[in-house]
């Protein structure tokens, strides 16, 4: 018997499971149109591939993974694409979402479906086949799971799989594990050798004794290490860091991945998909929901992604005085905003919620500090100062104080005698924190946006600057080159050196001032020809002897004649 | 007695030569308290502060000139914040001056002549465009600061406020209605 640990805090809720476990699980009629989203998924959006129009079949790939962290979407059954657009999608803002509208035409004709054999297939191919098959984990978080199958540089021993299924109400991995034991037995066996784990444990709460023993006899089957252990029923039992905490004791730190700690936690239902995505080539257009609450025969029900929720609750015989749906737990689960939502990979439960069954909450009363959510937090917070923080809006306070630690579980909230709606003020810090970060991101862009501007006006006026004085330059010496007067000599000292410009520029200037100077001399001194000149000297010649003769009358006029 | 004083003026020395040394060798380069500021604001370079651009209200703060209520961008929190870092007290902004909703700008592609002011307007390049070619916002870059709006000649530029998108949804503060039921369960 496998040593178990315990992880801080936990609460007791009515787990409300009997409901939804009394029939198996039911395969959801086609609906009258599915409505998809493109992004199902945590990372980007998927970019669609089809218009209006279009007749896709059933699996086909209908939203191309966007880069980096995405995944892929594919149509649910066969049909015409009737349009893409925003549609109001299952998320607690109630925003519209870019969605794909498909109208099933009922023949369900499925794409050509290519399995590969993991064994001998390239890691990087099984994990490409799992990012096209759109396979995210559907225990809430849909976080794609090609990313969390890469082995990275640290050594996995342990693969944890999560059947603890603690949330009260959700029945959908406790009726798959029960149904459905050896699919997801062979998915972990996929797993354990793409992360190359030593062993395997999955994790049950002890609340589920048919899921425990399909389980047992399924992992029995398996030529893997692979060891069902039921956990105590303590919710959160079944959030990643809790279950693997009671399963290996290791505690996986803040901001620390458990990879680092050499284990690695998946949904069961995620391990089936997987399964069905390798072995059969097919991706993940469906999963279990069950549909719960305020109806006459909670069940759950294997529904086609974009089934819209009000007509899966028909089926489950909704009773009139429901007032809302409750898309997840009533724990951590968030209120749909329109009925006609559709069923989105994450959608793990529906529950009609009528006042009778979820009564509205008594008005927060002032907190007493009696610290009883502190003594709930299984992430070992200290939630009334949290609280404090986040109504203060000191968010910095509230991130010292680990704020993203916590797991919004809502034991806090629980557990608190003055009602207070803890959570949503953690959701509200969270997000408030997120905003003012990407918003710091933008401003420094934006600084060095505009510093570069800065530096290129400058640099540009520069050049602008340089540019007219070379071309100053260019043009006096053009200018020069066509005066009539010798070329400017560069009477520069030989021993200086000829990078020393005040020299040369001193050089130029005298040169430039003896120019003028000689450019202002009658025009008709220069450009003689020979001829002129020797008339010129003749004159001369004549002027000078005239000028002796006026000197001395004694000499003889041709005295001067040989020279 | 001699003695001691030699020895504690070469002590003095020393020390001396120590200290001017280091502030040399550990000189910090401009005012530290300039980048504090200017990391606060919201880098709009919109100039609404009556400075051309962040940097220099930033640096008439630090050198005490400026006001810490002048900036409409960085809204009441910016203030508090700038408050905060500089040991005042926080200041309302006075009379106009009224933070607005984020925005970008929009140019009509319909109506754009080309005529690059805008371009030239823009303090963080967020235009694109050429002479003679239409010009367009590049919205992710647009800080918001409406400079653009002004010298364009066909007046095809207008602030959209930014909607709210999946992607940048928040979870709103938590308020609760007081319904009489609610009140009667507490009683």
């Amino acid at each position: 018997m496998r040593t178990l640990f315990k992880f801080h805090g936990g609460v007791h809720p009515p787990t409300n499971k009997a409901q939804s476990t009394r029939t198996p699980i039911a395969i959801a009629p086609l609906p009258g149109k599915l409505v998809i989203p493109f992004h199902q998924h945590v990372g980007n959006i998927a970019k669609p591939l089809v218009k209006a129009g279009d007749r896709v079949l059933k699996g086909q790939l209908i939203g191309m993974p966007g880069d980096g962290l995405s995944s892929a979407i594919h149509a649910s059954t066969s049909g015409t694409i009737a349009a893409i657009g925003m549609e109001v999608v299952a998320h607690a803002s109630g925003l519209p979402d870019l969605c794909a509208t498909l109208i099933p035409d009922g023949k369900e004709e499925w794409i050509p479906r290519l399995g590969m054999d993991y064994r001998t297939a390239k890691g990087s191919d099984v994990r490409l086949a799992l990012r096209l098959a759109g396979v995210v984990g559907l225990g809430g978080a849909v976080f794609p799971s090609d990313m969390k199958l890469r082995a990275g540089k640290h050594k996995i021993k342990s693969l944890v799989l999560n059947g603890a299924e603690c949330e009260p109400y959700i029945t959908c991995d406790d009726l798959l594990m029960r149904e459905r034991a050896m699919e997801i037995v062979r998915g972990a066996e996929i797993m354990r050798f793409a992360l190359d784990a030593e062993e395997v444990l999955i994790g049950i709460e002890d609340n589920k004794p048919e899921a425990i023993e399909a389980m047992r006899l399924a992992a029995a089957a398996s030529d893997d290490k692979m060891e069902v252990v039921a956990v105590p029923t303590l919710y959160p039992g079944g959030g990643a860091k809790q279950l693997i905490r009671v399963l290996t004791g290791i505690e996986v730190a803040a901001g620390v991945r458990s990879t680092e700690k050499g284990v690695q936690c998946f949904n069961v239902a995620t391990a089936l998909s997987i399964y069905r995505a390798i072995q059969f080539g097919e991706p993940l257009i469906s999963r279990i929901v069950t549909v719960t609450g305020n109806v006459s025969n909670a069940q759950n029900f294997e529904a086609l992604i974009g089934t819209p929720v009000d007509e899966l609750v028909a089926l489950a015989g909704l009773l009139p005085d429901t007032n809302h749906y409750i898309m997840g737990g009533p724990m951590m689960g968030v209120p749909l905003p329109e009925a006609h939502v559709s069923v989105v990979k994450a959608t793990n439960c529906i529950i009609a919620a009528s006042d009778e069954l979820f009564p509205v909450p008594p008005p927060a009363m002032p907190c007493i500090r009696c610290t009883r959510c502190a003594e709930a937090c299984p992430a070992e917070l200290q939630p009334q100062d949290l609280y404090w923080f986040a109504r203060g809006k000191e968010f910095g306070k509230a991130q010292e104080y680990s704020l993203f630690d916590c797991i919004e579980c809502g034991a806090c909230s629980y557990v608190c005698p003055s009602h207070i709606p803890l959570v949503q003020y953690f959701r509200f810090a969270k997000s408030e924190i997120w905003a003012r970060e990407s918003d710091k991101k933008a401003a420094d862009e934006a600084r060095e946006r505009h510093e570069y501007r800065q530096y290129r006006i400058e640099r540009e006026k520069q050049e602008k600057a340089d540019k007219l004085a070379a071309k100053e330059k260019a043009a006096l010496d053009a200018a020069q080159a066509v005066k009539p007067v010798q070329p400017p000599v560069m009477a520069v000292n030989p021993d200086a050196d000829p990078a020393d410009s005040m020299q040369l520029k001193i050089q130029q200037a005298i040169d430039h001032a003896k120019q003028q100077a000689a450019a202002v001399q009658p025009k008709n001194t220069g450009n003689l020809t020979l001829q002129q000149q020797a008339e010129i000297a003749e004159i001369e010649i004549s002027r000078a002897r005239l000028r002796e003769r006026a000197k001395s009358e004694v000499e003889p006029p041709n005295g001067h004649d040989k020279n | 007695m001699l003695g001691a004083l030699l020895v504690m003026a070469a002590i003095a020395i020393a020390l001396g030569a120590v200290l001017g040394f280091a502030a040399i060798k550990f000189r910090v380069e401009g005012n530290p308290l300039v980048d504090k500021i200017d990391s606060i604001l919201p880098q709009t370079q919109c100039g609404q502060c009556g400075y051309p651009g962040c940097k220099p209200y930033a640096t008439a703060i630090a050198a005490g000139e400026a006001d810490i209520n002048k900036c409409p961008p960085g809204g009441e929190e910016g203030i508090q914040k700038l408050a905060d870092l500089l040991g005042v007290e926080f200041k309302p902004f006075g009379g106009e001056t009224v933070p607005k909703p984020k925005s970008v700008a929009f140019i009509d592609e319909n109506t754009c002549i080309g005529c690059t002011l805008c371009i030239q307007a823009c303090p963080v390049d967020a235009i694109a465009g050429a002479a003679k070619q239409m010009h367009t916002i590049i919205a992710a870059e647009c800080t918001g600061c409406e400079l653009c709006v002004a010298p364009c000649p066909v007046d095809c530029i207008s602030m959209v406020a930014i909607e709210e998108k999946i992607t940048n949804w928040k979870w709103k503060y938590p308020v609760y209605a007081l319904t009489p039921s609610a009140i009667n369960t507490v009683r």
